[in-house]
């Protein structure tokens, strides 16, 4: 059970890192681009580098600002 | 796209990764001794080559389309971890990764450590520290190999960029017998993670099913774009002289710890 968890604690480590919010806007503005393209027929090219610079600069600003209480 | 940017972007990701290792192999080899070091580090090689045997196939079965959006998710998370960590260094808010200090920690640590033999390694302790090292930075390079060689249809040139940064920094290596500390591993970070971003952006939404403007020229603007928004980050977090923080990181403390 040690061994699994120290096993998922590196993958996560590994893929999301420092700020899981980073990953999870990634994941949530392709699936918000799918269901615009899919769905309603619009080609949101530019959603993805918006949410991308965006959560950048967030993610930023929290590590700056320090741990939360 | 050509086989030269992936070579490139592919070499200069791997380089920051064999450097790490590079560090910590030499800790082990310079320390302990250099049979057990040797003994790890081709274990590790071992496994890495399975993993890459086992993925690299599996990987390209995928419909392009599906590839795109998972490599394309991946590239961007990955990318955007280098890009904070590199922003973060460069505004002096984390500190920076500096080999010779690593180097020295790893050096104190062999020290320390008793010599054990194992399942016929003299010495357990640098045999472990070798592999474990190799393996950590080796995942990364793997992981960059096959996502641009599989999206690009071009493992092989993916392969050729992260062969060329191993051997070249193995040799640099021996020739020198210290760790990297001159070659600015943050700069290099810096331009990775940009690289990394805006691939990510690019195959992820044309996965999710977007059509770019000028298909594959995009990038050359989204490339352009990721390195602008990202300095610009740089200097707006940048401390102002006499108000605001040091960029010394011991007067700074934050969450941030250092890290590879």
């Amino acid at each position: 059970m040690k061994r699994l968890k120290s096993f998922g604690a590196f993958w996560y480590d590994f893929v999301i890192g420092d700020d899981w919010r980073v990953a999870a806007v990634v994941v949530v503005a392709l699936a918000l681009t799918a269901l615009l393209v899919h769905a309603a027929g619009v080609n949101a090219w530019w959603l993805l580098p918006v949410c991308v610079f965006a959560a950048l600069g967030w993610s930023l600003r929290r590590a700056i600002a320090g741990p939360k209480p | 796209m050509t086989a030269l940017p992936l070579i490139l972007t592919v070499f200069v990701a791997c380089v920051v990764e064999a450097i790490e290792a590079l560090t910590i192999v030499l800790a082990a080899g310079l320390t302990r001794e250099w049979r057990s070091t040797f003994q790890g580090m081709a274990a590790a090689l071992v496994v890495l080559a399975a993993i890459v045997a086992a993925l690299g196939p599996t990987i390209t079965l995928l419909p392009l389309p599906a590839l795109r959006l998972v490599v394309g998710a991946l590239l961007a998370i990955f990318g955007l971890q280098w890009l904070r960590k590199a922003i973060l260094r460069a505004t002096g808010h984390k500190s920076l990764h500096d080999e010779a200090s690593a180097y020295l920690r790893e050096v104190a640590a062999a020290k320390a450590a008793t010599v054990s033999s194992r399942r016929g390694v003299r010495d357990w302790y640098a045999f472990t520290l070798s592999f474990k090292g190799v393996l950590l930075e080796g995942l990364e390079v793997v992981f960059i190999v096959i996502t641009f060689g599989a999206n690009q249809h071009n493992v092989g040139a993916a392969a050729i960029g992260a062969a060329a940064a191993v051997v070249l920094v193995a040799v640099t290596g021996v020739v020198v017998r210290a760790p990297l500390a001159r070659v600015p591993e943050n700069a290099m970070k810096f331009v990775v993670g940009i690289m990394l971003t805006s691939f990510g952006i690019f195959w992820g939404a044309e996965g999710a099913g977007v059509s770019w403007p000028g298909t594959d020229a995009a990038l050359l603007v989204l490339v352009p774009l990721t390195a602008l928004v990202s300095l610009g980050y740089t200097v707006l977090l940048r401390p102002r002289r006499g108000s605001g923080p040091s960029p010394a990181p011991a007067a700074h403390p934050s969450q941030e710890v250092a890290s590879s």
